[in-house]
């Protein structure tokens, strides 16, 4: 064997590189840091959505930091704002892979941003986390999603309208996929429950007028309106259907209504009676929830806008993730990915949430939430509900290689 | 019948707000002929100084009937004077300035209040027309948009102010050859417009989410009424209202509210096609 001069060189490179480095790392080590990444619109139409995301995953890296960090090694959050842009998403999404390389992602607001960001993710080998209720159907074993889904919140939400109001349903939404696909699931469970749909109509997001639809519903007289409305244009619907004294005639229920900050914004007046559905209530009067309401308080002013699921779910979802880092001990995509399969679960201020392998969905509690002068009452409480709809399409046991979005067909 | 009546109601109402939300445009672009692109935050400001005077316990009507206009007029003043006046005759650059004066107050006041929606519950209450229930604030809308277009229409047509106005956009050399300022008219009849459109973004508060991008949602649809209007600002305006207000509600009561938006800039295209001048220009002539 003769030694070739290239192969020492590289032998002798690596070699002495390698003893220059190794103490380095071994001090390095200690101290540095868990990059954690975050990808939310603070500024822009869904700026106010971004805000108390950010808040909370602000909140719950401070917490785990205070504590002594994870693993010993102190978190450092990087968080870019994506400014309502979906370019800004994919731009942002390269930087925290490639740049940054962080552990993990929390982040994205809408499903279009989602998508938008998932596939640079995978690519990547990056652990992603999307804390936002959402249509359902999203099934890639790199990607966990930790908010709400139909099978959760309409399926709870359409059954008591018609127990308590009636069976003649009218269906509004917003037309974009969120709108259109949630417009299916409420005329779905309405017919499970032995209801009828009079009509589904959908509204372009730039849609400020509403009489023509106002007429259209009294001549129809439905005992329920289903509301899956969106944006600061459709608030103009609860103004004029309250305008046109109907409020007190015909009631509302919504997916939607409330999550941004409705509440505090709309007039008693034109808000009190309607009825929702989400993960989580800041009215909740849980210890972990109250605990939840005044670090957020606490750390950012008594008057930052209502804490909702988006919060909620956010912080939950950082936590799941802790979770299986503590379990794994490491920040490995794989190792980590491993550890939250086996089924952990974290108690947030909405209750218990659980991973659910074969989706990588939660299972957690849904609420339903009446409105009354300016915040939500709490009337009822389903513990443990499962992510049935995206159960239905997505099995990551069976099949972990899938990476895509079902669009699942809802048989009405 | 009942529901003839209330369809018809209705359509009075659609009428009523695009003529409110398009005259102060009308005077902006119909008569000085500047494109003024931030007339949508225009809207908007008017909206939030409503909203703003309301929640500080001031009467809704006197914030949106008295505040809005002062305070949108006087942010005219500001931007005619600072703006406006330097681009007199040259179309697109005033284009290219309002847009980014648009952007810019867009801008303020999302850093100012957040792009939380805002609003002011609707007075007044409802009414029936036979089983159907409607709401009377839009009575007062359509009160409005008469008194607003009356008025207009005799400022220009009886006063020596109105006369001065229109000598001066129609040929403002001659004008200051007999003694009038043109600059001076200019800049009251931007103010004017600016007014308008206060008052307009005001009376839609209790109608509407009002929020920073508001405007946007607006904007197109004075645009398109005031081009179908043509050359005479006031019946014009009022005429393409009245059409394009009928076809949008007709149509979304029969179709869906996306009909009546494809509807509504259909035959805004047919129209524009067939009588390119607007309304006026062929029909009506000679009215103001």
């Amino acid at each position: 064997m003769s030694l070739q001069r290239r192969q020492l060189l590289k032998t002798g490179t690596a070699a002495l590189a390698s003893g220059l480095a190794a103490p380095y790392i071994a001090n390095a080590a200690a101290a540095e840091p868990i990059k954690v990444g975050s990808l939310l619109d603070l500024s822009g139409p869904i700026g106010t959505s971004g805000q108390p995301m950010f808040d909370a995953i602000q909140l719950a890296v401070g917490e785990v930091n205070a504590a002594g960090g994870l693993l010993g090694r102190p978190l450092q959050l990087i968080n870019y704002n994506t400014q309502s842009t979906i370019q800004l998403y994919s731009q942002y999404a390269q930087q925290l892979a490639l740049r940054d390389r962080v552990a993990v992602v929390h982040g994205g607001i809408t499903s279009a941003s989602r998508e938008a960001i998932r596939p640079t993710f995978d690519r990547y080998r990056i652990l992603y986390f999307y804390n936002v209720l959402y249509e359902g159907g999203v099934c890639d074993r790199d990607t966990f999603c930790t908010g709400t889904t139909p099978a959760q919140t309409v399926n709870k939400l359409v059954p008591y309208a018609l127990k308590n109001w009636g069976k003649k349903v009218y269906i509004l939404a917003a037309d974009y996929n969120y709108g259109q696909i949630t417009a299916k699931w409420m005329a779905k469970y309405a017919r499970e429950g032995g209801g009828t749909v009079q009509a589904v109509e959908f509204f372009p997001l730039d849609v400020t007028s509403f009489s023509a639809t106002i007429s259209k519903i009294q001549e129809a007289k439905p005992d329920v309106i289903l509301s899956a409305l969106v944006g600061s244009n459709h608030t103009a619907f609860y103004r004029q259907w309250a305008a046109a004294g109907m409020k007190s005639k015909i009631p509302i229920a919504s997916t939607t209504f409330g999550l941004v900050n409705e509440l505090a914004t709309i007039n008693p007046s034109e808000s009190n009676g309607i009825v929702t559905s989400y993960g989580y209530y800041q009215e909740l009067k849980t210890p972990k929830s109250v605990a939840f309401v005044d670090a957020i308080h606490k750390k950012f002013g008594a008057d930052v806008p209502y804490i909702s699921e988006l919060a909620a779910a956010t912080y939950e979802g950082f936590y799941l993730w802790v979770a299986g880092v503590k379990q794994a001990n490491s920040v490995d995509r794989v190792a980590v990915t491993k550890a939250l399969e086996t089924g952990l679960s974290f108690d947030g201020p909405s209750g218990k949430v659980t991973i659910d392998h074969a989706t990588h969905h939660v299972i957690r509690n849904a609420y339903l939430g009446k409105a009354d002068n300016k915040t939500w009452d709490v009337i009822a409480s389903y513990p443990d509900q499962p992510p049935s709809d995206t159960a239905a399409v997505c099995n990551l046991i069976k099949a972990p290689n899938t990476n895509k979005q079902y669009v699942i067909d809802v048989k009405a | 019948m009942a529901l003839t009546a209330l369809i018809g109601f209705n359509v009075l109402s659609s009428i009523a707000a695009l003529i409110l939300l398009s005259i102060g445009l009308g005077v902006i672009f119909g008569m000085m002929k500047i494109i003024n692109l931030a007339h949508g935050e225009f809207l908007m400001l008017g909206a939030y100084a409503t909203v703003l005077s309301t929640n500080a316990g001031l009467n809704l009507f006197v914030a949106m009937l008295v505040v809005a206009p002062v305070f949108v007029g006087l942010v005219g003043l500001i931007v005619e004077r600072g703006i406006i006046r330097f681009l007199y005759g040259r179309m697109i650059d005033t284009m290219l300035a309002t847009w980014g004066l648009s952007l810019g107050l867009v801008g303020i006041i999302t850093t100012i209040f957040g792009t939380t929606v805002k609003g002011v519950a609707a007075p007044l209450g409802g009414f029936s027309i036979g089983p159907y229930q409607t709401s009377t604030y839009s009575l007062f809308m359509i009160a409005m948009a008469i008194i607003v277009v009356a008025g207009i229409w005799a400022m220009l047509r009886f006063t020596r102010f109105g006369l001065i106005v229109r000598a001066t956009m129609q040929n403002p050399a001659m004008a200051a050859a007999l003694g009038v300022s043109p600059p001076r008219i200019y800049m009251a009849t931007f103010v004017l417009g600016a007014a308008l459109t206060g008052l307009a973004g005001g009376v839609l508060v209790p109608v509407s989410g009002v929020s920073p991008t508001m405007g946007a949602a607006y904007i197109a649809r004075a645009f398109i009424t005031v081009i179908g209007g043509g050359a005479a600002m006031v019946t014009g305006s009022s005429l393409a209202a009245t059409l394009f207000g009928f076809i949008d509600q007709v149509v979304t009561f029969k179709t869906t509210p996306v009909f009546g938006q494809v509807a509504l800039l259909i035959s805004a295209v047919i129209m524009i096609r067939v009588l390119p001048q607007g309304i006026t220009g062929r029909f009506f002539r000679r009215s103001l």
